[in-house]
């Protein structure tokens, strides 16, 4: 049987909670911003109504992040917690 | 372990090295074929050169990646760095659908297209957070296996290999049938005989080095597509805005292309077109409504006019093309139905005004109330099939399967954001390309004098009507936007023509499409050879396998799966576009549920998985089969389709049904089953934490 002290609870507290975070960030670029498309098309930013440029570009410069601060951070946090494998 | 991270980095500088100096290689050869081409190079030998030089350096790198090491053969021996993990995710995930495929589906549909765009990219974000890392870190060998492991028995993994295979094969045929037509269309050769060309492509990558070959190919690849989809896109906007990065200034495109069609919508000519097509349907329909006698009379006037012309003399040509008008003639008043119906149907789809590209779910329906619903309708149907692209791109064994591959679990976090950025690449391109290909023909083509049409809308003419064709309806010489009939494909096969860039460009957009219809092909035959065996042969039916038997096992299958796929594809299915975004949605239903609920949720049981996955597979398959024509015809539904449709969700998203009863069931049986044993706690517990003291499972098997 494993052994979990109250830090590794920690550790997967602290990764639930960030996975939570970035998901609604997720979730409202991509669906809540999606059924509003009507509504938003009427905002237009460097010639394109913003639903249009959310769709195409924005959404998808919001994904890249999200996933790259996950990485970043959950690799600090496996330092921190002392559960981070023995290479990089 | 020090050795072994600077074994990683030297791996590392040492591949980057290698790939540098290939794509070195790789701009020097279109250099000295463009010089060629200069110096009267045919067309064809281009084309020749091209197909044959790419095979062949794909089938060297196959070969110099041979292994029967079984790490290396299923998992590319657990070393492939982040950045190239992604690179080959990359090629791996962008089939011929999004190469060829993508952009002309977003000038037809403008907006709504955009549902791709964010589905096949968002769902990487689930990837990233929900599944890789602790996939790497339970760290086997296929999706079935995490299945096995954390559900216990073989039914759980007996399901999963089912789904894995379900999903693959309809992808991979489509994959095999896109190398069949561009194969066919660059160099001349027969359909079938491209299907079998391109096959030997696909086995000498994957054949001889498993996993190892088709990531270092893949990452090969990958350089390929991207530079070849990228310069023409490059050209086409200097050519209309004077700046080299579309992705930036296409706003103002789309600007234009929004006043354009504005002045289109309400453009005489254009009227006067559209009018005639509403006269043709409505005259057609007539026609339909008065059967036989419209036939018996229609059949009498075509065979009258042919004696009439003999009796009168007439040139020998005009006789002809009446005698000709008589033979085309339907053969019964039943094939006069059908084919007066179709004619009816295709009219009808030219009378309405040029749909606005940026507007969300737009409606051209006249009736206030009937286009308020249409457009809720179109809002609804967008939404749920983001749902279903995004959780089944999550959901597919052989984009999962690659972060099996990296080093760590870290480098796997890693390699979720290289994978998506290299993507981001080609998808973000894809809607600036639709845009500048859109103002080229609305201001262009549409306008010009027939006899002034650019030599690539008469080429391309020929080589399929169906991908473009221009009639003079009105007979004024002028081309309008309703006469122009354009197929999804030739927005990215004609741009470098319509830019203006040497036909050079033209096979270098033709390789790119092959390497992606390849890489695809590969990563998702070794999918289902390793479904069938490492998860039945292996770990069900003999445990006691040699390594080496099982790579011999495992390169036997692949052969076979690659022929049966090759075949299915080369008797060209009907609805192979379908059968695609089938595969997603039923990924989504099939398999999110379960590996997501194995990482988060302990309480998770064998039954709860069992019934989550029967339930959800079940579920989609059936609204597809209710739904989608030609499924109704193949299992003998009847009665009118919206007898079957709920909510109005089109059969492409019947995933949105699946998941979540596949989440239900999985909740329910899982509460109303006993709770897993202590050792499956264990396991979950070891797959949360990239690293746990005093952990006693073991899983990794190398």
């Amino acid at each position: 049987m494993l052994k979990l002290t109250a830090r590794h609870r920690e550790y997967w507290q602290k990764n639930l909670n960030l996975t939570l975070v970035l998901l609604i960030i997720w979730f409202v670029v991509t669906f809540v911003m999606g059924w509003f498309a009507k509504e938003l098309a009427a905002i237009t930013i460097f010639g394109w109504p913003l639903s249009f440029y959310m769709g195409a570009q924005g959404s998808l410069i919001i994904y890249i992040l999200i996933i790259w601060y996950y990485a970043v951070h959950m690799g600090k946090l496996d330092q921190e917690y002392g559960v981070h494998e023995g290479e990089d | 372990m020090s050795t072994q991270v600077s074994s990683n980095k030297a791996f590392f500088n040492q591949l980057r090295k290698y790939y540098t100096w290939y794509t070195g290689g790789f701009v020097v050869f279109l250099v000295a074929l463009a010089i060629l081409e200069q110096l009267g190079l045919p067309r064809v030998w281009i084309g020749y050169v091209f197909l044959f030089a790419t095979i062949a350096l794909y089938a060297g790198i196959g070969i110099m990646s041979r292994t029967a090491d079984v790490a290396e053969y299923y998992v590319a021996g657990r070393r492939v760095p982040a950045l190239f993990n992604g690179m080959a995710t990359g090629a791996d995930w962008m089939s011929a659908a999004s190469f060829i495929g993508m952009a002309g589906g977003l000038y037809l549909q403008g907006f709504d297209g955009l549902a791709f765009i964010m589905g096949w990219t968002g769902g990487y974000c689930l990837v990233a957070f929900l599944l890789a890392p602790y996939l790497r870190k339970f760290g086997q060998f296929t999706i079935p296996d995490f299945l096995g492991a954390r559900y216990g028995g073989h039914i759980a993994r007996f399901i999963g290999i089912l789904a894995a295979i379900l999903c693959s094969f309809t992808y991979v045929v489509a994959q095999i049938y896109g190398v069949g037509i561009i194969t066919a269309r660059f160099t001349g050769v027969e359909f079938q005989v491209g299907v079998f060309l391109g096959l030997a492509g696909i086995l000498v990558c994957s054949f001889l080095g498993g996993m190892r070959a088709v990531t270092w190919t893949q990452v090969a690849q990958y350089i390929i597509l991207i530079i070849a989809y990228l310069i023409p896109v490059v050209w086409l906007s200097i050519k209309h805005t004077n700046f080299p990065v579309p992705q930036l200034i296409y706003g103002t495109v789309l600007e234009k292309v929004t006043a354009r069609e504005k002045q289109l919508t309400s453009d005489p000519k254009e009227l006067e077109v559209r009018k005639i097509f509403a006269d043709r349907a409505a005259d057609a329909r007539r026609q339909v409504a008065e059967l036989p006698k419209s036939w018996e009379d229609g059949k009498a006037a075509a065979a009258k006019k042919v004696d009439d012309l003999k009796a009168a003399n007439a040139p020998v040509a005009e006789i002809g093309a009446a005698q000709k008008a008589l033979e085309a003639f339907p053969k019964s008043a039943d094939d006069a139905k059908k084919a007066w119906t179709a004619a009816a149907a295709a009219a009808a789809g030219r009378t309405g005004p040029p749909m606005p590209h940026a507007t969300p779910f737009p409606s051209g329906n006249p009736d206030p109330a009937k286009n308020a619903a249409e457009r809720e309708n179109k809002r609804l149907n967008f939404i749920a099939l983001v749902v279903c692209l995004m959780v089944g791109t999550a959901a597919l064994p052989h984009i999962l399967m690659r972060y099996y591959t990296t080093p760590s679990v870290q480098q796997a976090r890693t390699s979720v954001t290289w994978s998506l950025f290299f993507i981001f690449l080609l998808y973000f391109t894809a809607p600036a390309l639709a845009v500048l290909v859109k103002f080229d023909i609305y201001t262009m083509v549409v306008g010009s004098n027939f006899a002034d049409l650019p030599a690539w809308v008469a080429a391309w003419n020929k080589i399929d009507p169906r991908l473009l064709t221009i009639t003079d309806i009105n007979k004024d010489g002028i081309v309008q936007l309703a006469e122009i009939v354009i197929g999804q494909d030739i927005v990215v096969l004609a741009t470098p023509e319509i830019a203006g860039l040497p036909y050079v460009i033209s096979g270098l957009v033709a390789a790119g499409g092959l390497a992606a219809a390849l890489s695809t092909a590969d990563g998702l035959l070794l999918t289902i050879a390793n479904a069938l065996s490492h998860d039945l042969y292996y770990k069900m039916i003999n445990p006691n396998a040699s390594t080496q038997k099982r790579v011999t096992i495992s390169k036997i299958l692949l052969l076979v799966v690659a022929l049966g796929a090759a075949t299915v594809a080369s008797k060209a299915p009907a609805d192979i576009l379908f059968l695609v975004s089938a595969a997603f949605s039923l990924a989504a239903a099939g398999f999110f549920v379960p590996l997501v609920a194995g990482v988060f949720w302990k309480r998770a049981t064998k039954w709860g998985a069992i019934t989550s996955m029967l339930g959800g597979v079940g579920v989609t398959f059936y609204y597809m089969a209710t739904t989608q024509p030609w499924l109704r015809s193949v299992f003998g539904v009847t009665g009118p389709i919206a007898d079957y449709m709920w909510f109005g969700i089109s059969p492409i998203s019947a995933g949105i049904f699946g998941l979540p009863l596949a989440a239900v069931l999985m909740v329910v049986v899982s509460m109303l089953s006993p709770a897993p044993d202590q050792k499956t706690q264990d396991f979950v517990e070891h797959v949360r934490y990239p690293n746990l003291e005093g952990d006693s499972v073991e899983t990794l098997a190398h």
